[in-house]
């Protein structure tokens, strides 16, 4: 799988999002302070925003090409988003959002197994229940569920992490972790956490005000020093 | 001194006429609730304003308004002479019309709101996992604001039920036709009778109180959820 961004222009404010860059790692970190563009990054592959120039490329398939005119609907392209509040649909059970993009049509390749991602993610017990009685972390695992049933060709995490505190970040990293193992799936990670980023990723790409600043191994570009770094909260 | 009575057929073909201007306005209504929450157009906030026009105009000049064009020389009443043969107004017709007319602004006010406590980011999501406009309508939208939209649809039928003024010039007050709750309370006042007046008035008291309470105690449970 590669992720193409081609003279990708995206106008936010007070900056423009402009990468021109090809992804092809298993697991890439998005890393950056708050407010680099990074949510931005992930809604434009997901085609919730549209591109003022430039191309999204996704395993040769193009999802946007403002030039050309191309502008694949969300519903179509095949994208596992996981948003930050993890949006999950709260008049439905957590069956029901598990299995809300199941059976898409859109599907290029053969579904995860229902069975596999609900062992993967342990949510075999929370079936039932309402989304309003979840836990953060049984949230966050529901909604990576959610979207790896849906048959994904890419699954976008934005900071899956944030808002939890530290007992539930090291166990939600630990499920993450399986999911990286278990299922041979992109995945674009989104974080301003440097620990995630060397717990999880295999390549980092730094974000800054709209620009790549920096990228490579994520040991070489956090020893370097990355703009907006925090601390190391998941280290121990 | 005067014997309590129900006119028990006015207030009959006033809950069908109501219930039928409610089942007619509502696909309306909510698709331009729905547009007014959801999209930005040129020309909004004059449709904003053309909707909620009838709650602040004169009910009696809405009525003009509507005599004006649905009758025989207007552009409405030649359609509906044209394409379905019928005369509307001074029918049962053109006291559907007149509920409708003045039951939008209550329907489209309070279904806008609903629609716009609907996180866009579910709809967002719900697109990114396949699901098409319509899916995301019927599974994600119209359920999450579903307490608003019925809240909407009563206060728009309580509105219907006490219709009197664009009612009283589009439809005229003709016994056993057009003659409504609200119509016949001001005919029994007018011709002495009061214990017929005084019966519709609880009656519509009643129908009021309840529709009310309802719509309240369903957007309280909305806001709570």
């Amino acid at each position: 799988m590669t992720l193409s961004l081609e003279g990708f222009r995206l106008p936010l404010t007070p900056f423009a999002l402009e990468l021109d860059v090809t992804l092809s790692a298993h697991v890439t970190a998005v890393f950056g302070p708050s407010g680099a563009g990074k949510t931005s990054l992930l809604e434009a592959v997901a085609g919730l925003r549209h591109p003022q120039r430039g191309r999204i490329v996704l395993s040769g398939r193009v999802l946007d090409d403002a030039a050309g005119g191309v502008r694949v609907p969300p519903r179509q392209r095949a994208v596992g988003y996981v948003t930050q509040d993890d949006s999950l649909f709260p008049h439905l059970s957590v069956a029901g959002n598990l299995r809300y993009g199941a059976g898409r049509g859109v599907a290029r390749k053969a579904p995860l197994g229902e069975d596999r991602i609900v062992d993967t993610l342990g949510l075999a017990s929370l079936l039932d229940r309402s989304p309003a009685t979840l836990s953060g972390g049984e949230r966050r695992r529901v909604a990576l569920g959610r979207a790896l049933l849906s048959t994904p060709e890419i699954l976008l995490l934005d900071e899956p992490l944030s808002g939890l505190d530290r007992p539930l970040k090291v166990r939600v990293l630990e499920h993450l972790l399986k999911i990286k193992a278990a299922f041979p799936l992109p995945i674009l990670y989104v974080t301003h956490e440097a620990a995630e980023v060397e717990a999880l990723a295999d390549e980092v790409v730094v974000l800054d005000a709209g620009h790549l600043v920096a990228r490579g191994a994520p040991a070489d570009v956090l020893r370097d020093g990355a703009p907006g770094r925090s601390d190391r909260h998941l280290a121990g | 001194m005067f014997e309590l009575a129900v006119d028990v057929p006015v207030v009959w073909f006033t809950l069908r006429v109501a219930a039928l201007a409610v089942l007619l306005l509502a696909p309306f209504g909510l698709a331009l609730a729905l547009l007014l929450a959801r999209r930005r157009f040129p020309g909004k906030a004059l449709l904003e304003t053309l909707v909620s026009l009838p709650l602040v105009l004169p009910p009696v000049a809405t009525g003009l308004l509507l005599l004006k064009f649905l009758g025989r020389r207007g552009p409405g009443g030649r359609a509906a002479r044209s394409l379905f043969g019928v005369d509307l107004v001074f029918t049962w017709k053109a006291v559907v019309v007149a509920m409708m007319v003045m039951s939008l602004p209550l329907l489209v006010r309070t279904a806008r709101v609903a629609f716009e406590e609907v996180n866009p980011r579910l709809e967002a999501v719900a697109r990114t996992l396949g699901a098409s406009e319509v899916r995301v309508l019927s599974t994600v939208t119209l359920p999450l604001a579903s307490r608003g939209i019925a809240a909407g649809l009563l206060l728009a039928f309580a509105r219907s039920l006490g219709e009197f003024g664009a009612t009283i010039l589009v439809a005229g007050n003709i016994p056993g036709r057009t003659t409504t709750i609200a119509t016949a309370i001001y005919n029994d006042v007018q011709t002495g009778l009061d214990g017929r007046a005084y019966g519709l008035l609880a009656v519509s008291a009643a129908l009021a109180f309840g529709a009310i309470f309802l719509s309240e105690v369903w957007l309280k449970r909305r806001t709570n959820a």
